[in-house]
């Protein structure tokens, strides 16, 4: 596998791992709306809006998305789409060091698995 | 039919048609990227293909099929449990890389298979943990 995929791939787990993970920090601060009626879902919406983690995530989403094409343009499908499993990786590190979220040993065996499958995956792939 | 019957009813068709959008939207990009060939990495480069994707039905039909597929999503986890709903996800790496071979004739070895099965199974662990940990509270604005 080329040095250009694979430092496009980080590129693609990074800004997509660091959009979800600002998302979610945003959305937990923002909180559910109140009720299912337009003038609360209003409220949410703007309260949302204001929210700066949420703009932080945008633009992160968006080049991660385009980064997933650029990967397609270069790599094979059965690669590009099994390496993407690559954000539990990142995700995962990220919860339990910036969300201070628990992990447990279920959970890093887990990406220990996607981990090694990642990499397995990578090495075939180019051929 | 009892209301349980026609929970499990209806989730497994929500999760059909998750599998269906999310597999047939990554196809369509993919196909929609091969259709544009080569991206090169530089400002005038990333701004033909930027206008290309812009241009090309596939990418816009990806991009639909992607879309049902966070709203088939949303639905389902909404009244089924997230361990429910989450094997779809895991199994779609392996029905993919099988759409992969079908549809653009990609060559996948037996180690790539491996690859691929052991992401299946993690992304299946990772999926079985408590969905939520945290408390709101102690997270800074």
């Amino acid at each position: 596998m080329s040095s250009r995929v694979i430092l496009m791939l980080v590129f693609f787990v990074l800004c997509n791992t660091g959009g979800e993970i600002a998302m979610s920090y945003g959305m937990k601060r923002v909180g559910e709306p109140e009720a299912l009626r337009p003038m609360a879902l209003l409220r949410f919406v703007w309260a949302a809006a204001k929210n700066r983690w949420l703009w932080l995530a945008i633009p992160m989403l968006a080049a991660s998305f385009y980064s997933l094409l650029i990967l397609f343009s270069w790599a094979k499908v059965s690669v590009v789409i099994p390496a993407s499993a690559s954000n539990f990786i990142v995700g995962t590190v990220a919860a339990k060091y910036l969300l201070k979220e628990d992990v447990s040993p279920k959970r890093w065996l887990g990406v220990l698995c996607v981990l090694a499958g990642v990499i397995l995956v990578l090495k075939t792939g180019g051929h | 039919m009892n209301h349980e019957h026609r929970l499990r009813f209806k989730t497994l068709v929500m999760v059909l048609l998750m599998v269906v959008c999310a597999n047939t939207g990554d196809l369509m990009l993919a196909r929609g990227m091969k259709q544009i060939g080569h991206v090169q990495v530089s400002v005038p480069g990333l701004q033909h293909a930027l206008w290309m994707t812009i241009q090309n039905a596939s990418i816009w039909i990806g991009i639909c099929f992607l879309i049902g597929f966070t709203l088939c999503y949303m639905t389902a986890v909404s009244w089924a449990d997230y361990s429910f709903v989450m094997p779809a996800g895991a199994f779609g790496y392996a029905i993919q890389t099988m759409l992969a071979i079908i549809v653009f004739h990609e060559t996948v070895s037996a180690k790539h298979w491996i690859g691929v099965l052991l992401i299946c199974f993690g992304v299946l662990m990772v999926g079985q943990t408590k969905p939520n940990t945290t408390n709101v509270a102690v997270l800074p604005s």
